[in-house]
């Protein structure tokens, strides 16, 4: 299916570049406010997916040559890696830690594990959903 | 963790590099690396001789599971060291063997992955005291044997030979598995040298005698008992190393330990006695019966192996007794045990020799269909020599180890008829009748092979001489069998008694010594009638040859075991048939049943459906109209005809859930439903494309009594539970721990918090699942596409 729909195309490339960085607020934003990985994750595949609607596949995939599988595979690792650490370390199963940084001009930060975990939720949510669009709308 | 522990584990642990070596170092035969694992392991188990029988096993333990008496021991004493010397000694030699018979172009690091995964399972199993872990690595056994013979999985023939062998050996493990559970509810300890403690005490328990009939179904199944024994001649399709490894030397004897080490527990019941005994006398002669009608001389080989394995089997049988209270001559059944013990090491020792030779004969000519072969001896003289002192000793002659062990066992066959009578009686005979008929086939294996007619135009390739590398190792078996002969007693005191002791440990060590020349007596005239006889069937052998055309053709066990397994598979698949018909709407059908039958039956059951709207809050207007508008695009999906308006009323539906969530404030929720939404929305209209005309579907009249029987159903129930859980508060609300979620976890999002953090273990599986049901979607549409190319 091709066809132009130039004010969706349009209104397309600047709605993605929002789209992606309200992603990316929410999931470093779920730790204290409404957000995290697997809605992050969503609002990112559903920008792809604005994508897909506004272009044909051909066009996306040449400027997007990713594989979201790979995607997919390195959020489960990290997930899984994130929750062995603590094991390495002699800890239970998936202990969480976590530091407050203070750095200049940014201010106070905070930086736990579970902040990995979440990137890694992020990711796999990626992976498997534009996994399943891309396969299935391939198939024409 | 002891260096004997280390031991155990090393060919594992080496095995993990094995795949590295043979990819970086291409120049070099993996095996070359591989070779000096059993020979270090050989060296190190040889410094324990000798042993001391007064100072008791050597121990060493790793505690494991202790709640479930599971723990890593293991402990050496003389059977276990016997073991693990044949299977590191005849294991280097094997390595150094395959090293010239294994082309550098095959797949070596699978084979010598494989090999090593043997070697240290086959350690396990003999050097584990607890009965579990032996079970472990008895397992692995089966398994890396399941790969080895599978190694050209090309083949149709080794894929069948591997399933087979796997079948009937797993089919045993399981058996053992329940004896060794079985003994463990009897005697409450999973060692075995704790129950071999409380033996007098356990043959009054009920289980005892099932545990005995489950374990002898796992030892005879790995040793290629009668009726089990099919799957040896088919294990043929390995590589020749292979099968003089596993096949001869090692794997099938592990049967014969486990009947070894479990002796002084079982040992003494006349039934232990009885089946083992029966059983190994008809596998003796049933062996060597068929062994005489084989062309392939790997196969006749098998054959044999089977008929040696009875022999030894037997032995043990008879020597069991030794334990029993009513028979008071112990020394004479010793003397079966040590037999037993010897022929074990002999038949190793000799039957390896065979293999590699046969194997030689495969590699130098590219067939071993003895029709084709015949008047090598100019061609190879050295694997003729070989040949002929590994079959001579097989067949029982002197001056070959053989002849020793094969006395031994007339001797063994001879005291259980003098003591017991009756039918047993019969067993020397049957013994006698088996070893004439063994003496035949070995007089094939030379004399077809290697003298008579040459015929050069039935051979791809001139026959030669095998390279050096190659004849070393059998040589070195070979040499080994002369110096057991005229040595024989440089084993008696070093290993053989404290073997004997580990099997027999009330026995005196008076009947060790082992001799050649025993006098005139009814032994000698037995061998010396086998080798009047043999000779007689084997000159006559084209006007008997003919007896087997009178077996049984179709009906056999070949023919029973494969029947039994496509019977097996077609019920199987017309089970499986029956309920997995491909539709989706099936499958929901199946699980939303169940769901209104287990929720709604356990809600009627207990009377737990409780109408309180005493506690509800105020319900707003606003509230009212998202509640009907939700109802409403609800009922709209439902009656709408074409797919395109269902979905969109039913995102319409997702939206409103959304808004509802607003208003009860919880963003994340709302947040959530909404991409969900958005993206499960653009998920169906690419997937639109593809579904059936909805009208089609409409029309069954049948299909949609059920839905609406199934959609009511389901939505009551939910709504009933959903109702009912206001009146029910049975525990303290977990809610007040969640919310501590920044003191503990430093997150002021209590629902981030239970995700990443409370209940990360779930978060963590489902993502894995959420994954692989996404790679399960990838690779069906692949395999649609990939098909539809193809046709």
């Amino acid at each position: 299916m091709k066809f132009t729909d130039l004010i969706l195309q349009t209104a397309t490339k600047l709605l993605v570049f929002i789209i992606l960085t309200f992603s990316v607020y929410v999931l470093f934003n779920g730790h204290h406010h409404p957000g995290g990985g697997f809605i992050g994750g969503l609002i990112t595949s559903s920008a792809v997916v604005l994508l897909y609607i506004a272009f044909d596949a051909q066009t996306v995939r040449e400027y997007l040559p990713i594989d979201f599988k790979l995607v997919g595979v390195v959020g489960v690792l990290l997930a899984v890696g994130t929750a062995t650490t603590s094991l390495l370390l002699g800890q239970p199963f998936l202990t969480g830690h976590h530091v407050e940084v203070t750095l200049p001009f940014i201010g106070e930060l905070e930086l736990g594990s579970a902040l990995i975990f979440d990137i890694g939720v992020y990711l796999t949510v990626i992976g498997t959903t534009l996994t399943i669009i891309t396969s299935i709308s391939r198939d024409e | 963790m002891s260096l004997l522990h280390f031991a155990v584990l090393a060919p594992f642990l080496f095995a993990i590099i094995v795949p590295a070596l043979y990819k970086l170092i291409r120049r070099v035969h993996t095996g070359w690396f591989v070779l000096g694992i059993p020979i270090v392991l050989f060296a190190y188990f040889i410094r324990f001789l000798p042993l001391d029988p007064a100072a008791g096993p050597i121990v060493h333990t790793i505690p494991w599971i202790s709640q479930l008496d599971i723990h890593f021991t293991v402990y050496v004493d003389g059977l276990s060291l016997l073991l693990a010397l044949i299977i590191t000694g005849v294991g280097s030699l094997v390595v150094l063997y395959s090293i010239f018979y294994m082309s550098r172009r095959e797949a070596l690091h699978n084979f010598y992955v494989y090999l090593l995964c043997f070697m240290g399972a086959m350690l396990g199993v003999v050097l584990s005291d607890n009965l579990l872990v032996l079970y472990t690595f008895w397992e692995i056994t089966s398994f890396s044997s399941f790969l080895l013979i599978a190694y050209w999985y090309q083949r149709k023939n080794s894929r069948y030979g591997a399933t087979k062998s796997l079948l009937i050996t797993i089919f045993g493990g399981f058996a053992m598995l329940l004896g060794f559970i079985m003994l463990f509810v009897a005697t409450g300890t999973l060692s075995v040298r704790e129950m071999i403690s409380q033996a007098a005490t356990l043959a009054d328990h009920p289980l005892f005698v099932p545990a005995m009939l489950l374990v002898l179904l796992g030892a005879m199944t790995k040793s290629a008992q009668f009726p089990f024994h099919i799957w040896l001649p088919d294990a043929m399709e390995a590589p020749t190393p292979i099968s003089a490894y596993l096949h001869s030397a090692t794997m099938v004897k592990a049967g014969v330990f486990l009947v070894a080490r479990l002796t002084p527990v079982f040992g003494g019941h006349m039934l232990w006695f009885w089946l083992i005994t029966i059983f190994a006398i008809i596998t003796l002669f049933w062996g060597s019966f068929m062994a005489i009608k084989q062309f392939d001389l790997k196969a006749m080989l098998a054959y044999s192996t089977i008929s040696q394995l009875g022999l030894i089997m037997s032995l043990l049988g008879i020597g069991s007794l030794a334990l029993h209270p009513d028979y008071m001559h112990i020394d004479l059944f010793a003397a079966a045990v040590l037999a037993a013990i010897f022929h074990l090491i002999n038949h190793s020792i000799f039957k390896g020799c065979l293999f590699m030779v046969i194997g030689i004969l495969d590699h130098e000519l590219g067939t071993r269909d003895i029709r084709k072969l015949g008047g090598l001896m100019g061609f190879m003289p050295i694997s003729f020599t070989i040949t002929l002192i590994g079959a001579f000793s097989m067949a029982g002659l002197p001056p070959f180890s053989g002849f020793l062990s094969k006395e031994m066992f007339f001797t063994g066959v001879l005291t259980a008829a003098d003591h017991i009578g009756g039918w047993v009686t019969l067993i020397p005979i049957i013994a006698w009748v088996a070893s004439i008929l063994t003496f035949v086939y070995c007089m094939i294996l030379v004399f077809k092979t290697f003298t008579g007619k040459h015929k050069p135009e039935l051979l791809d390739k001139k026959p030669d001489e095998a390279s050096i590398g190659m004849l070393i190792s059998p040589a070195i078996l070979a040499s080994l069998v002369i110096v057991l002969f005229f040595f024989p007693n440089i084993l008696s005191g070093s290993i053989l008694e404290p073997a004997l002791l580990a099997v027999l440990p009330t026995v005196s060590a008076d009947v060790l010594h082992i001799q050649a020349w025993h006098g005139w007596n009814m032994e000698l005239f037995m061998t010396i009638g086998v080798v009047l006889l043999g000779t007689l069937l084997f000159l006559g052998l084209s006007r008997w040859v003919r007896v087997f055309d009178y077996l049984p053709q179709t009906y056999t066990l070949n023919y029973a075991f494969n029947q039994g397994l496509s019977g097996m598979e077609r019920i199987s698949s017309r089970i499986t048939g029956g309920y997995m018909t491909g539709f989706t709407r099936d499958y929901l059908t199946y699980i939303f049943a169940f769901l209104i039958v287990m929720t709604g039956w356990s809600l009627w059951s207990q009377e737990a459906f409780v109408w309180d709207m005493s506690t509800n809050a105020h319900i707003y207007l606003y509230e009212y109209v998202i509640g009907i508008a939700l109802a409403v695009s609800a009922i709209f999906i439902v009656f709408s005809t074409t797919r395109l308006n269902a979905i969109i009323a039913l995102s319409i539906v997702g939206f409103l859930m959304s808004l509802l969530f607003i208003n009860f404030r919880a963003p994340d929720l709302a947040l959530t439903q909404l991409v969900v939404e958005t993206i499960s929305t653009a998920l169906f209209l690419l997937c639109f494309y593809f579904l059936p005309k909805l009208r089609k579907e409409l029309t069954r009249i049948p299909l949609r009594i059920s839905n609406l029987i199934i959609s009511v159903g389901v939505g009551l129930t939910l709504t009933l539970i959903g109702l009912s859980t206001q009146g029910h508060r049975l525990f303290q609300p977990i809610a007040e721990y969640y919310e501590q979620a920044e003191a503990l976890t430093g997150a002021r999002n209590i629902v981030n918090a239970i995700l990443v953090d409370f209940r990360g273990f779930d978060t963590m599986l489902e993502i894995v699942v959420l994954f692989m049901a996404g790679i399960g979607v990838f690779t069906l549409v692949k395999l649609r596409r990939s098909r539809r190319n193809d046709a």
